[in-house]
């Protein structure tokens, strides 16, 4: 048998085959497992998501010098790639972590849900080493078709279903104009490739088409990363879907898109970064009013978490400008690696504080409000001096990580020469200090009416313990991630 | 602007008549903005998920006309990535949408209204 391509290229994707077989055979034993017993189908997915991250390493020893592309530059394994595909797979894995009992006290099957997790991890991983927009578009439809399905998992719950409604016709129509873009750029550019597309560019003159083309793309990737004008869906689908999953979109699929967005606009459309810079500085100045403006107004904790999250993806849109500015005397594309520190900090934070809201337990399907976080201070210290470490790092206090993530990206944008970008970005971190800090003056300062709902569980708690220390640890140690993150930079 | 197509003129004896790629374009642009007005415009989800596929076909044929136009094989390739996505998206998009309907007994967009602001 003869392959197109050499059969080491194969050894590039190992981690994403062997996932990709994992998840295929939990989708069949999930077919045997009765109800009561899928939390061996849990554990089974999170071994599954740890043995491809041992395989990350195997790969790229095996498959020979980074950055190593495969299959005719469809797909390039370097440590930029690599970065993305370890949060992943840890968001992922936390996710099943706050599943387990989610899902399990639940009236529905847990099997389908976790092979569900683990494609959409593939599509992801995919993403995150895509060089080629084809490959990028197929392994971003991985992706969302599968969340599509979990936003709607509890499909009984008129909230959840409503989600997926919404998720699924707005996320099909983005990914439509995502491919309206793409197919002029190929007219414009003549090739598909990212780094040819690049070559092309900077050897054709500017054109309406491309200029177009350009737009329409980053329009496709401003909705994954729900940035203003594009971000509607994303507080309605964080409130509806199941309360891990909300955990899970605010982080997986924002850091996969991240990824590819650096990915096609530095290497890709890099030739022509004066023109698309505008675009993006507008709507990260949108992104970052309307999250926070729209996060003060919210009485619903997993509304809020959205709102705020749209905010956090204005900041980090300032790294995507900082780098397009180009590099500053010692030739380090700084806006690049401060995305790369904040996305790691957003992660801990963001995954911790929706670890929180799991353990509340409402009085309805996704019905938790700011009051149901009153008087946790008394009934569960230890879960409330985590809370107000997420808090304090969302809002960008020191020494939590939010912190440094903030301070290297607004410094990146003043270096990068948007000052006035930067000054928003403070003043908007200034308004979110209100609603954060609702919350903690909910858990410290109002007495609990009745009973607080509160959950015990185990693996959550662990889960959260985990992005506490990485919150701290990111905050009060940052230079050995500034140094990992500095060597994990696109070319 | 436009090289003749190659195959366009082999029906010997027949007057062949060249369709200009640029025609092409201008039908799958045409089609893709009918498909986002009918994505915007339409209050049924069917209607709105019609819609979208349509705007999928119309990049399809923008796709085949430049890699005709350019003799480059990879746009061709991308329209079977293109319908094999598309028929995934159908799949998962009309199992929701059969969801929405026995929660809400409709499927009118203007009706799924509990979750706002």
């Amino acid at each position: 048998m003869t392959f197109p391509f050499p059969a080491s290229d194969l050894l590039v994707i190992l981690p994403e085959l062997v996932l990709t077989q994992l998840a295929l055979g939990i989708l069949l034993w999930a077919t045997v497992v009765r109800k009561g017993r899928e939390a061996t189908l849990a554990w089974v997915s999170i071994a599954s998501l740890a043995a491809a991250a041992v395989l990350i390493p195997v790969a790229a020893r095996l498959s020979g010098p980074l950055p190593r592309a495969a299959f005719g530059g469809m797909l390039t394994l370097d440590r930029f790639s690599i970065f993305f595909k370890v949060l992943v797979l840890l968001a992922t894995a936390v996710t099943i972590l706050f599943s387990l009992k989610f899902v399990g006290t639940s009236s529905y099957p847990g099997g389908e849900y976790y092979a569900l997790l683990l494609f959409s991890a593939v599509g992801m991983l995919f993403m995150a080493s895509g060089t080629h927009l084809v490959s990028i578009y197929i392994a971003l439809e991985l992706m969302a078709l599968s969340q599509y399905v979990l936003a709607g998992y509890f499909k009984r719950e008129t909230k959840s279903v409503e989600a997926a409604a919404k998720y699924f016709v707005l996320g099909a129509f983005s990914s439509g104009v995502l491919l309206y873009g793409i197919s002029l750029v190929y007219g414009a550019a003549g090739s598909l490739d990212l780094g040819d597309v690049a070559r092309s560019l900077a050897a054709t003159p500017r054109s309406s088409l491309l200029g177009v083309g350009i737009v329409l793309t980053a329009s496709g990737m401003l909705f994954k990363i729900a940035s203003a004008p594009f971000h509607v869906w994303a507080p309605d689908v964080y409130e509806g879907a199941p309360t891990p999953i909300s955990a899970f979109f605010s982080v997986g699929p924002k850091l996969a898109a991240y990824a590819i967005f650096a990915r096609i606009f530095f290497v890709g459309f890099g030739p022509r970064a004066g023109d698309w810079a505008p675009v993006l500085a507008a709507s990260a100045a949108l992104t970052m009013v309307v999250g926070n403006v729209g996060a003060l107004l919210q009485q619903n904790v997993k509304r809020m978490l959205g709102y705020s999250s749209i905010g956090h993806a204005g900041y980090a849109l300032l790294g995507l400008l900082a780098y397009a500015s180009g590099t500053d005397a010692r030739g380090e594309n700084f806006g690049l690696w401060a995305i790369l520190i904040y996305l790691a900090a957003y992660l801990l934070m963001t995954l911790g504080a929706f670890g929180l809201v799991v353990l509340l337990e409402a009085k309805g399907y996704a019905t938790e409000s700011v009051d149901d976080f009153n008087g946790l201070s008394k009934k569960n210290p230890l879960a409330a001096a985590a809370m107000l470490v997420f808090l304090l790092s969302l809002a960008g206090i020191p020494p939590t990580a939010g912190f440094v993530g903030k301070y290297f990206l607004f410094s990146a944008a003043m270096k990068a020469g948007w000052p006035s970008l930067a000054l928003l970005a403070v003043l908007m971190s200034a308004v979110s200090l209100f609603y954060y800090f609702r919350i903690a003056r909910a858990m410290y300062l109002v007495e609990g009416e009745g009973e607080l709902r509160w959950r015990e569980e185990p693996a959550v708690a662990a889960a959260v313990a985990v992005c506490v220390a990485g919150t701290l640890l990111l905050g009060i140690l940052p230079q050995p991630f500034v140094a990992l993150a500095k060597s994990c930079l696109l070319p | 602007m436009t090289p003749a197509l190659p195959g366009a003129a082999a029906g010997a004896g027949v007057a062949a008549m060249t369709v200009p790629p640029a025609a092409f374009l201008l039908v799958g642009t045409l089609l893709f903005f009918i498909g986002v007005a009918g994505a915007l415009l339409k209050r049924n989800a069917l209607s709105m998920f019609l819609s979208i596929e349509l705007m999928m076909n119309a990049v399809n044929l923008l796709f085949l006309t430049y890699a005709r136009m350019r003799g480059d094989a990879a746009g061709q390739m991308v329209v079977f990535f293109v319908i094999a996505v598309a028929a995934a998206e159908a799949a998962v998009g009309l199992a929701i949408f059969v969801a929405l309907f026995r929660a809400r007994m409709t499927i009118d967009v203007d009706k799924a209204n509990l979750l706002k602001w």
